[in-house]
């Protein structure tokens, strides 16, 4: 086993949230390791394929998405990727998808090991990218694939026949997750799972909620962080209390004046997009230099799965950043935008992620238009650094930061 | 000019100049509905009156499609849009938009917010498509596209014709099929160019006019004696390849296509839908019974690779060429397990890029030129 943390009860009251958030990962990933080694069955799963079927089996379940992205940010993704396209995958192909092949295919990996799958879930919510990534792993393993297809919204609400569909997939994905797990679906331990779920995401947007105020208790880039818990563990009651303890830190940072963000807070702009998370430093650094906060991400909207029956269970996971319309995209966006007042967007060109860049030329004039903030693109990857220029980037940041600066002497700088 | 000869000069005539036909379907009052990929079901165009033709871009490069996507994406759709803005579509009385693959899930809103003058019925299929809930979602949306349709045509489709769109269009899909065989057994009759215009005219044509011209072209291929061979044969696969300058290539190395798994050809007129069932129930029936398609989710999960093996040993084919479309990742990512598959089976594979925008095709050339060598040298 190559994860060294243990399984045993952590005092979380005395530790500062981003440990017990930390904690809670490496506990999610040290309980799978202990699964498997137990001869139970460990699953891979897309970050947004239902969460409470497995937690209510007592299944234990990884996350690639995680994975790739933890691996790249130690520096480990473009070895993956290339050990991918030697197996004779493209590089134009999402880097998640090919780090994810190289690991599964057995390559050797210390940065964020974990237990090779017994089965898959998918679900197509966060893109289509994942069905033909899946097949491919349950091909390489010859194991089964649990698939929840959600289709594509071109209107604000999921249509009626979508969640009769997503429905009776998720009753057969129980049917099957049973056979795997050998137990029976407990629904009185689903209905707990779910609270759980429901309290998780309600922190998770309680905490990101702080980013509002000015100056902000926070580094917007700090979220980017403790998300992994919104991926890997959201329906564990610990979630939620970190979240929780997270949202009550800000509370206190906000009454004592502190923060997170150690620089003054000149400008504070949306980072739009998945992080280069290669180039975390990078990323951060020009913005630091020129006094920019990020005071909101994404993926704040994007986890807070919140629902009060099974009807609006399947509406949410209808609701992921891929899967939503683009008026819904734009609706969420500047809704956090306005109430984290910001003045600026950085928006990512994400050459892994097709359908999340797909409309964002689109959505720049929006925003441009609705906020009269200043919007600058920069051409990145989520996690193969080749595909990332940090001379693009930092002039990017520049003009952002003219643009910003010109809009706030009153001026209209042409962007 | 043989009768064969002056057939496919009418085909070809047709597959270079769908303006021509756009142009031609307006003038005689007919409404028409553009049809992107995949798997649309024109039926429902047809029954309610109206001429559907399809959407797969076209060669060139986009210009103002620029404004709406990134480099990175796969120029069939970027040139539907370019299409779109450029004015090109205009006389269309509506677009069916499909989202099977993350391309066209943010192509579909772009098209929406950025053509304002063509509506756009969307439509996004099930990739659970087989179960009882996958065939009745499938029975949902199509209800909803035809009543989308009928708005636009101005009538309603009753059950009689559509139950005739199904009769026709089984009827092209076999002809289709048929010529795919004859070809072929043919290709010193039917070049890789003029094969392809035989089945993008397809796209262009009210469907039992191409289905008469094909039945015509079928017989006389039929009563022709099959001779030998001298150069190869081989199955193609990608997305789409209709580009002449390319298909000239495999002709002038002798490289026939013995049979194809071509999204914009054979796939898309493998299955055909039920004469006996309620139609609407019928068209999901057949969309549910699409498999090996990269496009969609194989719940079958080892069955695509022999399944394009078996391709090529029924069709009597010495080797593979997949087109690679640039930026289509569900193919990218089918490629290592086909190519694995091919290897084993010790059957040659060549992969080139194929795109839109690609005008020059001398590394394709090369390729193409080393590729013939060896499956020559794999016949003695």
């Amino acid at each position: 086993m190559a994860e060294t943390v243990k399984n045993e009860k952590v005092p979380t009251e005395k530790l500062p949230a981003k440990i017990m958030l930390r904690n809670i990962v490496d506990k999610a990933y040290a309980e799978a390791w202990e699964a498997k080694e137990r001869g139970e069955p460990v699953g891979w799963s897309t970050s947004k394929f239902p969460a409470e079927i497995a937690e209510t089996l007592g299944l234990k379940v990884c996350y690639p998405e995680n994975q790739a992205a933890a691996i790249a940010a130690k520096h480990g993704g473009q070895r993956m990727c290339e050990y991918a396209e030697a197996m004779g995958y493209d590089n134009d192909i999402c880097a998640y998808a090919r780090i994810s092949f190289a690991y599964a295919a057995g390559a050797e990996c210390e940065e964020k090991p974990m237990p090779q799958p017994d089965f898959m879930l998918c679900c197509n919510n966060i893109c289509n990218c994942v069905t033909k990534w899946y097949e491919n792993i349950s091909r390489m393993h010859n194991i089964p694939l649990i698939m929840i297809d959600i289709p594509y919204n071109n209107t604000y609400e999921a249509n009626e026949e979508n969640v009769v569909y997503i429905r009776a997939q998720f009753d057969d994905a129980i049917k099957q997750l049973e056979k795997i797990a050998g137990r029976k679906f407990d629904e009185k331990k689903f209905e707990e799972v779910c609270a759980n779920s429901n309290r998780t995401a309600r922190a998770w947007l309680k905490a990101c909620a702080y980013c509002q105020y000015e100056p902000s208790p926070l580094s917007g880039f700090d979220l980017f962080n403790h998300m992994a818990v919104s991926v890997t563990a959201r329906c564990r009651k610990e979630s939620a209390e970190a979240f929780e303890a997270l949202a009550a830190e800000y509370e206190q940072s906000v009454k004592d004046g502190t923060s997170t963000w150690r620089y003054p807070e000149k400008h504070r702009i949306m980072f739009e997009g998945i992080p280069c998370w290669p180039d975390l430093q990078n990323l951060f650094r020009p913005l630091k230099d020129k006094g920019i906060n990020t005071t909101a991400i994404v993926y704040a909207p994007a986890f807070g799965f919140v629902y009060n029956n099974m009807d609006e269970m399947m509406r949410a996971y209808s609701k992921a950043p891929n899967s939503v319309c683009l008026e819904t995209g734009v609706e969420w966006r500047e809704g956090i935008c306005r109430e984290n007042k910001v003045d600026g967007i950085m928006v990512h060109y994400n050459r892994s992620c097709k359908p999340w860049s797909g409309y964002m030329p689109e959505m720049e004039r929006r925003f441009r238009k609705d906020l009269g903030v200043g919007v600058v693109g920069f051409d990145g990857d989520q996690a193969d650094p080749r595909n990332f220029s940090n001379a693009q980037y930092i002039t990017r940041v520049e003009g952002l930061y003219e643009i910003m600066e010109s809009k706030k002497m009153g001026g209209q700088k042409s962007e | 000019m043989s009768n064969i000869e002056s057939m496919l000069a009418k085909f070809a005539e047709i597959a270079e100049n769908p303006k021509k036909q756009l142009d031609k379907f307006v003038s005689e009052g007919k409404k028409v509905i553009g049809c992107y990929p995949y798997y649309v079901p024109e039926e429902l165009v047809y029954a309610t009156g109206m001429v559907p033709m399809g959407l797969w871009g076209r060669s060139g490069s986009p210009n103002k499609a620029k404004k709406y996507f990134a480099a990175f994406y796969c120029s069939l759709v970027q040139m539907n849009m370019e299409m779109a803005l450029n004015g090109d579509l205009d006389k269309l009385s509506g677009v069916i938009h499909t989202t099977l693959c993350d391309t066209l899930r943010p192509a579909s809103q772009n098209f929406r917010v950025g053509i304002n003058n063509i509506p756009m019925i969307f439509i996004a299929h099930p990739q659970n498509r087989k179960p009882k809930y996958g065939i009745e979602y499938s029975m949902k949306i199509y209800t909803k596209v035809l009543n989308e349709l009928e708005a636009i045509a101005g009538r309603k489709a009753s059950d009689e014709g559509l139950h005739e769109a199904i009769r026709v269009y089984n009827e092209n899909r076999q002809a289709k099929r048929e010529f795919v065989k004859n070809a072929g057994k043919h290709p010193e009759l039917i070049s890789a160019v003029q094969r392809s215009a035989v089945l993008k005219s397809s796209y262009f044509m009210e469907k039992p006019e191409h289905t008469i011209m094909l039945k015509e072209l079928n017989r006389l291929l039929a009563i022709e004696p099959v001779v030998e061979w001298k150069g190869a044969k081989v199955v193609t696969s990608g997305i789409i390849c209709d580009n002449p300058a390319l298909l000239k290539i495999f002709d002038e190395y002798q490289i026939a296509i013995a049979a194809d798994d071509i999204a914009h050809e054979s796939r898309s007129f493998r299955k055909d839908a039920s004469e006996n069932e309620e139609p609407i129930r019928a068209l999901a029936m057949q969309f549910a019974e699409q498999d090996q398609d990269p496009i969609l989710y194989d719940p079958e999960i080892n069955s695509r690779p022999p399944h394009i093996v078996d391709l090529v040993k029924h069709s009597n084919a010495q080797g593979v060429v997949i087109l690679m479309m640039t930026f289509c990742d569900p193919e990218e990512m089918e490629y290592p397990s086909l190519a694995k598959a091919l290897k084993e089976e010790k059957i040659p594979v060549l992969k080139i890029a194929y795109d839109h925008q690609i005008t020059d095709f001398s590394r394709a050339r090369t390729s193409l030129q080393a590729f013939a060598d060896v499956l020559d040298l794999r016949k003695i």
